[in-house]
């Protein structure tokens, strides 16, 4: 379809673009029989134009829609006087924003409306045209913007003393790597993999419930039942109780011993079917909580990872890899349930250092 | 409490609040109005229980289980391929899954749903009462812990660690795994929240009294309660959805908006 | 812009503004004396702007940004940027006594105890959205009308960076107030950037101040949020809009517009009307829906704890595609070696998603390369003028749809009643397949248009009149088309497949090679406007 294969400079200037004849057009192809521009058309009237009612009608309209801006204005403010919030009703909160914010939107749409009518209406519409010229300076710009500069080198002598402008990229170059040191400074003098890899939980630490803080009985935990579980004391921490808690949370569940299936040397990580899995998913940490007690399933509600509690947690389904770690659990004296130990493996989304 | 044919305890709580085909038609929209008329006090349900023991009501239930159940749950409630044996689930149980509709099942599915009540109050006592004869458990939860009259801001907190994670924080539902999902809380009674928590219906977890206690319980309706008698301060909520509806809304009708606006500016005038 | 005369130009006009007298000319000329803002006036004051609605995307974005300055400063004085710990005592009764931080406190005191202040923090946070989504549609109507060609290319680049600091002040801004939702948000950031080799850890690290979620990350955020970020948004705004008065802005082909001219609304007073009541409008939208429609209730999502979670965690639209991204990889993909632990589950989102970002931004450049074209572009292409760019146009948007869906896959599964794995696999295949179906569909639907243009420039409109002829023949008589219209159908620049030559010293480098295969892809289907030789024979044709 493509007729003409010139594709060659010596058209270009036949083309409606420009920037000067000697810019390359690349490989856009020119017609000598192109269809030429008819020019602008004719200018249509509006109906303000014509009709003088029309004309003063709009006019009435801006001007009221004016007013009606500075009455929602004003309802704006005796909204505020009017619907105080009051600490013992809730809904006044929602009162209090829901007419405030209507006289504001009354005030900002009619202001806004009234605006735009008034240009669209009653201000001259004729198209205005504006010549353009190409965005580079014209040649003689150019020219003399050379010159300042070979005048700028000439002065200083930036090209010809070599050592000063190289020595001054250096210093320029290293002026800023402090800036990098000092942000060193972000974080505390500590190992983050000596901190990622431990918790709160040691050996013979009750499981507590969260938020309570109540240490539970092997007893209280009956089939299908699942428990939110803090390490005992984590609640008394004066410092980092949240961190210990972004680690140290581990959800507490009860099947069947007959369904659970358990890897050999975890044996006796369990207790008659009572088993404690971190709760802090191997993908990229959001809490694993939704526990299915029929099928046994936990899924992560950020990015549906499934993890299989009857298949020592092994992930079924979505992003994440590693099952999650298991807190080997036991039962003291008194009947509550202990940690065994801490986790075997850091907890949480994988890190470059974890292996 | 007068018997109606609807067992269901407040039939109109519900009006102006999204219910499922709504929902579905909402959602692809983006915009999911609740809020509008909210009954100002929830009338805890009173329950006769004087009669779940009587020899008379057990008969009753005994007749009507072996009419309507017995065919997935075995003549004396034993369990068969097709469903659970009861024996041990208690009066609670029942009264949830059959005063919410979602017994008798209609077909299976991924899980039961909710759906029009079957039989009345008097029968749903009735197939409790038999039930809660053959083996004790969970029995129906005592009015005064039903009052949502408790503390709403350790329910509030009890809410989000046991639950906020399937049930959405807002008690709006979420999804679950191979297409079930956890229903939304609005408009559930509190009698069948409470049950709901002690028996742990289908793949949700009990929480037994040990877990949350019966108070704790208690402030967790009251929680529930006052996010729904309390509509949100802010206006619509879009569902209570989260950032997912507020995108959507925002894309279709606010840039929407704007967009009418633009062309509106731009259009001739005449 | 004539800035060359403008020096010499004003004395004369000031001195009879000044005879006239008034309160205002002598104010102007107080002002003129000390500003010579008369040059400004004159040089800017009739620039003329062509009228088209996807001509105001750009000033949605400019106006929501006004508003979320607006809004945001009365939002920092109320606000604690601080995560001490307090027992929260505000008005909000389900909150009442739980422990929190006080940046949580802070913002449950803007809701529910400052006047109007929920009002503001709606109004921010809708602003926010609009503000991005804007910015998307004003980049989709550059993209597909070709308004990125010489000489803006520089200017899509300077827009796409705004994009980006766009979304890193959204994300930022979510994070402050410290609740449930947004500190999962950041827990997934953590958990992302441990994922990186080698440095990922100690980023993390520095980033949180120790361990996650540490005491220092509000305040940080905050910092960047207020102050970074705004300051470096300000600066791009301004250069963004230097650029559009040194450009002129771009026209959409019409008669008698042309390479040389823009036609349309002088800024003085029209433009000026149009858009200035435009940013009233834009802001009483977003008044609106401040007004009516909640957006962040962080009150029912409490205070940040690591243990809870809500379903339907979700980050603001516009970081949904990284969600959705994280959410469709496929299982298994960590692998332990090479000193290290390699998270590709984390690294293939992250890699793809910036290659993907960086042929957005670089695009304009390589279209230049492949066509060669060296000349400046000011009059519009309409997108199926350009079938292939408008083709790559629709599976890029297909692309990040489908990413986008993704990040809300349980909340299409509940409400649609759909499996969640089923919806999941279902967005898998969409992100890889439908880009490749939508390229396909866009593109061959671009060129049926074009064969319509043709039809219609040659045969005229059908006019749905059927008239019989004598001889029996049944006609549809054709409506011609007058010549303004005709010329919007043949305005617009064809390229052919560049032909492999050898360069000067005889050879064909790899380079020259890659183009021309680029250059092929790109036009081997095109369409030619129609030429006069053309009308000149279809008139032959017709009796």
């Amino acid at each position: 379809m493509a007729k003409d294969d010139n594709g060659g400079k010596e058209l270009a200037a036949a083309d409606s673009s420009h920037g000067g004849p000697d810019v390359p057009i690349g490989t856009a192809v020119v017609t000598r029989d192109a269809i030429a521009n008819p020019g602008f058309p004719p200018h249509d009237l509006r109906i303000t134009d014509v009709d003088p009612k029309a004309n003063r009608r709009a006019e009435r309209t801006v001007y009221t829609l004016f007013y009606v801006s500075i009455v929602g204005s004003v309802f704006a403010i005796a909204a505020y006087m009017a619907f105080p919030i009051n600490p013992e009703d809730p809904g006044s909160v929602r009162l209090n924003n829901l007419f405030i914010g209507l006289g504001l939107s009354l005030a900002l749409l009619a202001l806004g409306i009234g605006i735009v009518h008034w240009g669209k209406a009653l201000m001259s519409n004729h198209e205005v045209i504006d010549e353009r010229h190409p965005v580079r300076g014209s040649d003689e710009t150019r020219a003399r913007a050379v010159e300042i500069f070979e005048i700028a080198n000439e002065e200083s002598g930036f090209g010809r003393r070599t050592l000063i402008r190289n020595s001054l990229f250096g210093a320029l170059i290293a002026f800023p790597l402090p800036a990098v040191v000092l942000f060193r400074g972000l974080g505390p003098d500590t190992d983050p993999v000596e901190l990622l890899s431990h918790t709160l939980w040691k050996k013979g630490t009750r499981l507590a419930m969260d938020p309570s803080g109540t240490p539970i009985k092997a007893v209280d935990v009956t089939l299908g039942s699942a428990f939110h579980v803090i390490p005992e004391g984590l609640q008394d921490l004066e410092h980092g109780k949240l961190e210990e808690k972004a680690k140290a949370a581990v959800l507490l569940m009860r099947l069947k011993p007959e369904d659970l299936n358990e890897l050999p040397e975890r044996k006796d990580w369990s207790y008659d079917g009572i088993v404690a899995y971190s709760k802090i998913c191997t993908h990229v940490g959001c809490p694993v909580a939704l526990y299915e007690q029929q099928t046994h399933h936990l899924l992560c509600p950020c990015h549906q990872s499934q993890f299989d509690v009857a298949n020592h947690c092994e992930v079924i389904f979505g992003p994440a890899k590693r099952p999650l770690p298991q807190l080997p659990i036991a039962v003291d004296s008194e009947g509550y349930l202990i940690a065994q130990s801490d986790f075997t493996e850091p907890v949480g989304p994988s890190f470059w250092e974890r292996s | 409490m007068p018997e109606t044919k609807t067992s269901k305890p407040r039939p109109n709580r519900k009006a102006g609040r999204r219910h499922p085909m709504a929902s579905v038609a909402l959602i692809a929209i983006g915009l999911l109005f609740t809020g509008g008329a909210y009954a100002m006090f929830s009338t805890s349900t009173a329950r006769a229980e004087s009669d779940l023991s009587s020899q008379q009501t057990i008969d009753e239930g005994k007749k009507l289980f072996a009419a309507n159940c017995a065919t997935c749950h075995g003549l004396s409630a034993q369990g068969s391929g097709n469903g659970p044996s009861l024996i041990g689930v208690g009066a609670a149980s029942v009264d949830f899954q059959v005063g919410t509709g979602r017994m008798p099942m209609q077909m299976n599915g991924p899980q039961a749903q909710k759906k029009p009540v079957q039989f009345t109050e008097e029968q749903t006592r009735a197939l409790a009462a038999y039930v809660a004869s053959l083996a004790p458990g969970p029995g129906l939860p005592d009015a005064s812990l039903l009052d949502a009259q408790g503390d709403a801001a350790a329910g509030g907190e009890l809410f989000r660690i046991n639950c906020a994670m399937c049930h959405n924080v807002a008690g709006a539902g979420g999804a679950l795994t191979e297409g079930k999902f956890a229903p939304a809380l609005t408009g559930v009674t509190e009698a069948h929240i409470f049950e709901a928590m002690v028996t742990g219906p289908q793949n949700m977890p009990v929480f037994n009294d040990a877990n949350i206690t019966p108070e704790g319980k208690r402030d967790i309706i009251t929680y529930l309660k006052y996010l729904e008698n309390n509509p949100s301060p802010g206006g619509f909520a879009l569902g209570s959805l989260g950032p997912v509806s507020e995108g959507l809304f925002l894309w279709i009708f606010g840039l929407g908006a704007v967009v009418a606006v633009t062309v509106w500016i731009t259009a001739k005038s005449n | 812009m004539t800035t060359t005369e403008s020096s010499t130009a004003p004395s004369t006009a000031l001195a009879e503004t000044k005879k006239s007298g008034g309160l205002t000319a002598a104010a102007s000329n107080y002002i003129d004396e000390r500003t010579s803002i008369s040059a400004a006036v004159k040089g800017l004051g009739r620039k003329v702007f062509p009228d088209h609605w996807s001509f105001m995307l750009g000033e949605v974005a400019l106006y929501s940004f006004v508003v979320i300055l607006l809004s945001g400063s009365f939002l920092t004085f109320f606000f604690q940027a601080s995560m001490s710990e307090v027992h929260y005592d505000g008005s909000f009764v389900p909150l009442k006594g739980i422990e929190m931080s006080a940046a949580m406190a802070s913002t449950l005191d803007i809701s529910f105890d400052v006047r109007g202040g929920l009002l503001m923090r709606q109004v921010h946070h809708w602003a926010a959205l609009l503000f991005v989504a804007a910015i998307g549609l004003h980049m989709l109507r550059v993209y597909f009308t070709g308004a990125f060609r010489k000489p803006r290319e520089l200017n899509w680049v300077i827009g796409f960076i705004l994009f980006i600091l766009a979304m890193a002040e959204g994300f930022t801004g979510y994070s402050l107030p410290d609740d449930l939702l947004s500190g999962n948000g950041l827990r997934i950031i953590d958990g992302m950037v441990k994922g990186i080799p080698l440095v990922g850890t100690w980023i993390t690290f520095l980033l949180f101040g120790g361990e996650f979620p540490g005491t220092d990350i509000v305040g940080r955020l905050y910092s960047l949020h207020i102050l970074l970020l705004p300051a470096i948004i300000v600066a791009l705004i301004a250069l963004h809009l230097v650029f559009v008065v040194v450009h002129k802005h771009t026209q959409y082909p019409g008669a008698g517009r042309t390479n040389q001219n823009v036609a349309g609304a002088p800024i003085l007073p029209l433009f000026a009307a149009k858009g200035g009541g435009f940013f009233f409008l834009v802001f009483g939208v977003i008044m609106l829906m401040g007004t009516f429609f909640t957006i962040n209730p962080i009150w029912n999502y409490g205070p940040y704890d690591p243990s809870p979670v809500s379903a339907g965690t979700q980050p603001d639209w516009y970081i949904g595609f990284a969600d959705g991204a994280l959410r469709l990889i496929p299982p298994g993909l960590e692998f332990v070696g090479l000193g290290g632990t390699w998270s590709f589950n984390i690294l293939i989102p992250l890699v793809g998603l910036g290659l993907f970002i960086l042929l957005v931004m670089i695009y304009p450049f390589i279209e230049a390369w492949i066509t060669g074209d060296k000349r400046e572009h000011h009059v519009l292409d309409r997108p199926r003028n350009a079938p292939t760019r408008t083709a790559i146009g629709a599976a890029g948007v297909t692309f990040y749809a489908a990413l986008w869906a993704a990040a809300g896959s349980d909340i299409i599964a509940t409400h649609f009643h759909v499996t969640m794995e089923g919806v999941i696999h279902t967005m898998q295949a969409l992100t890889i397949l439908g880009p490749f179906a939508a390229y396909f569909i866009a593109k061959r639907v671009c060129l049926a248009l074009q064969k319509k243009d043709r039809e219609i420039v040659l045969h005229g409109y059908e006019s749905g009149r059927i008239v019989r002829l004598p001889g029996g023949e049944y006609i549809e008589v054709h409506q011609p088309v007058n010549e303004y219209e005709r010329w919007k159908l043949v305005d617009y620049s064809e390229y052919k497949p560049l032909m492999i030559r050898p360069d000067a010293r005889g050879r064909i480098t790899t380079g020259q090679r890659m183009r021309a295969g680029l250059s092929r892809w790109f036009f081997e289907d095109r369409i030619s406007p129609v030429s006069t030789t053309e009308i000149e024979q279809s008139h032959g044709d017709h009796h």
